[in-house]
């Protein structure tokens, strides 16, 4: 795709009309940034938001593990404690802002999310910042961790803007509350590009539109209109459309059925977290938000304080969210490898940690990871 | 003497207000003195097929229905929004089933654009015309049909008057379309009251409330809040609230964890479907919609299942078992049992299965073997 990139940037220079050489690659060049690209040999800076709770140690299995696997990547640690802004207003410290901003790329562990604390939510905040338009979630049974369904393989794919969050909403009178669900089409066929580009990428085949157009006539019918407008670019992927209602009721008695799922926000908010359920729960789903000035990888799950500090918590989510990171960065050899170890981990379930079933601490898990790869390599 | 003499108005005062707080309670009083009134003891219902599999579904009932003996009538209408041409008026059927005040429904296919540029579909016309605010499905796991969770046992209260399906949208600028999620304090309360009701008479444990007020914060707040108050007039019923992407996970991996849950109307549809793929799917699952005045009873899960029509294939299950509770509450106990075991057993057997449950047989096979167990 990158060489397709700078041909047509080659092309451009020389004056010629690069658009009927390779149209769908000026798209693909705005959706990810070229300074997101990485060439062979440089380190890249990438910011780590470790977050609370668990969060810290888990990040640190993480670091571990990328250390050990020697991937090029330099960490560049931020704390994003609410500071009192110059306006009197709690929010994040510019300089995290500022390094995610200058690295375009980063981690985050999770986070507590303050209740009435009067500022912000820094989920928000970053979204807003970072412009994060699509919310990628890969669901894949995992070997070794029983569940009641083992053939999922499904991709959600959550525009991530607008829609059911818009945040729009009042009061008319007493009792009678509006809440309004924005679509535009920008950013409907924002997401449906991205979703195709996904399925193309990561060779997949097929990607399903869900929606609830027979009863939201205006709003559903125009963001299924762009997805299948956008359908027509990509005639090697199939395409279908389907209820949301329909899309609950086959995934749970054959998940198989789906593969790729672009929607817009609360659906994918609501589908994302019923496939997590199905493969074992958040503690094992990765997370990518893709945005124009960036992406953002983070692991879903809470914080929970209860196990925080005494090395018990699972760092499956982060480490497979960091290796989707690093397949977005195309360091796909190195995600390989370190997915390949985790998963291995997991099936020979000898160090599993206390949600998967097992009495393993987290670095013991990390450690037999980290083993994993050496030996590997 | 003047015991008995002292005591006769009290008795007489004691009736008067038990009726009176009877009135209190009950919506409606009308439908069991309308029932008293008619001259024989024939049930008249109304009856509309709906679309994709539906008539074939209705026939088998009334296939039953002959078999059994059962003393119904049935007023059909060709109800259909994809059919416009032939389609009753919505007038019309909303009468029939008012003056009989039970109707057997198939599913009403609802296409994605309408010819008019009507945003409304008919389904909600219908809800509207009839008020029919609450929907009921009981999602319960059935003898003999395999699936990866067991013990389910779960009742879905959804409102299905207003929340997104209020069909208020508009295009602001080119590209740019709003669409509306009306929520309101009295059809909020209302639904909440029908919920911790419903989990009073039916001798539940828990009512948990489903809504996403995280995020929208007013909407969804009011519909929690409702819940929350009505919540403290029920103290012997166990409150609790969930958000609606939790409680879609905790439905496909704890299903056994939920009792009756109240939703508004969105997330109702999304529960009620995935609760039905969990006991095996939408053949098998049937619901109920009330006004305060009637009861349209349709299978729980809304699929037309057009790709099977003509077919023979479809499972009547969902249609056979919503007749059964037909049957219970226009107090015909004896054939509603009769109909209901008959199903089961068949079931339980495992030998005519239809093809949504792991087998080959027809629509017809398994009704005749229904009937084959009515006695």
């Amino acid at each position: 795709m990158n060489l397709k990139n700078l041909l047509s940037g080659v092309l451009k220079i020389f004056g010629k009309d690069p658009e009927k050489f390779a149209q769908q690659n000026i798209k693909i060049v705005a959706a990810k940034p070229l300074g997101t690209r990485l060439y062979s040999g440089d380190v890249k800076k990438c910011t780590l938001i470790p977050g609370d709770g668990i969060g810290p140690e888990i990040s640190a299995a993480v670091q571990q593990i990328f250390a050990a696997a020697n991937v090029p990547i330099e960490w560049e640690t931020v704390d994003v404690t609410p500071v009192r802004g110059p306006d009197g207003k709690f929010g994040i410290p510019q300089a995290a802002i500022d390094s995610v901003n200058r690295n375009k790329i980063g981690l985050k562990g999770p986070l507590m999310t303050p209740v009435g604390k009067g500022h912000r939510s820094l989920n928000l905040a970053l979204r807003k910042e970072f412009n994060l338009y699509a919310n990628v979630r890969p669901c894949r049974s995992l070997e070794g961790y029983k569940t009641l369904y083992d053939d999922v393989d499904v991709v959600t794919i959550r525009e991530n803007t607008e829609g059911e969050y818009s945040g729009i909403e009042h009061e008319i009178v007493d009792g009678v509350v509006q809440s309004i669900k924005l679509i535009t089409e920008d950013a409907s066929m924002r997401v449906a590009e991205f979703a195709f580009q996904y399925a193309i990428e990561n060779n997949r085949k097929k990607v399903t539109a869900v929606h609830k157009a027979n009863i939201m006539r205006m709003s559903d019918g125009l963001f299924l209109r762009c997805c299948r407008e956008m359908a027509k670019k990509y005639p090697d992927v199939k395409f279908e459309e389907k209820y949301l209602d329909t899309v609950c009721l086959n995934m749970v008695q054959d998940p198989s059925l789906y593969d790729v799922l672009v929607m817009p926000n609360l659906y994918g908010d609501i589908l994302s977290d019923m496939c997590a359920g199905l493969v074992g729960g958040l503690g094992l789903t990765p997370s990518g938000n893709i945005g124009l000035n960036g992406a953002l990888f983070e692991s879903v799950h809470g914080t929970a304080p209860d196990i925080a500090g005494q090395d018990k918590a699972n760092p499956t989510a982060l480490l497979l969210s960091a290796v989707m990171m690093l397949k977005y960065m195309q360091l796909a050899p190195y995600a390989n490898v370190i997915e390949k170890a985790c998963f291995e981990t997991i099936k020979e379930a000898k160090y599993l940690t206390g949600d998967l079933g097992g009495k393993a601490k987290c670095s013991e898990f990390t450690n037999e990871i980290c083993d994993k790869i050496s030996k590997s390599s | 003497m003047s015991l008995i003499t002292r005591n006769l108005p009290r008795i007489f005062v004691q009736s008067a207000q038990i009726a009176a707080a009877r009135n209190i309670h009950c919506t409606s009083n009308n439908a069991s003195a309308a029932l008293a009134e008619r001259p024989d003891s024939r049930v008249t219902a109304t009856l509309i097929p709906g679309d994709g599999v539906g008539p074939e579904l209705v026939y088998s009932v009334q296939e039953v229905f002959k078999a059994a003996g059962v003393p119904v009538d049935w007023e059909s209408y060709f109800f259909s929004e994809v059919n416009p041409t032939l389609s009753a008026p919505l007038d019309d059927v909303a009468k029939s089933i008012n003056k009989n005040r039970v109707a057997l429904k198939g599913i009403l296919a609802t296409p994605d654009y309408s010819h008019t540029g009507e945003l409304q579909t008919l389904n909600m016309k219908l809800r509207n015309a009839l008020d029919l605010y609450a929907n009921v499905v009981h999602v319960k796991s059935l003898p003999g049909i395999k699936c990866r969770h067991s013990n389910i046992d779960c009742v879905i209260i959804r409102e299905q008057t207003e929340g997104e399906y209020s069909a208020l949208e508009h295009e602001s600028v080119k590209g740019v379309v709003e669409c509306l999620k009306i929520v309101t304090a009295k059809k909020s309360q209302r639904i909440a009251k029908f919920a911790f009701d419903y989990a009073v008479k039916n001798n539940r444990k828990k009512v948990t409330a489903v809504h996403k007020a995280n995020i929208m914060k007013l909407g969804d707040g009011l519909f929690l809040r409702s819940c929350e108050e009505m919540a403290k007039l029920y103290p012997k019923i166990e409150f609790e609230k969930m958000i609606v992407d939790n409680c879609t996970m905790q439905m496909v991996s704890k299903p056994q964890q939920f009792d009756v849950m109240v939703t508004p109307n969105l997330y109702g549809n999304i529960v009620d479907n995935l609760a039905s793929g969990l006991v095996g799917g939408a053949g098998v699952v049937s619901g109920s919609s009330y006004s305060s005045e009637c009861v349209v009873f349709e299978p729980g899960a809304r699929h037309t299942f057009s790709e099977a029509v003509g077919k023979n294939v479809a499972n009547p299950t969902a249609m056979l078992l919503c007749a059964s509770k037909l049957l219970r509450h226009v107090n015909l106990p004896t054939y509603s049992e009769m109909i209901r075991n008959a199903v089961e057993k068949v079931l339980k057997d495992g030998k005519i299965r239809t093809k949504d449950i792991g087998g080959q047989n027809s629509t017809q096979e398994f009704t005749y073997a229904v009937i084959g167990f009515i006695v």
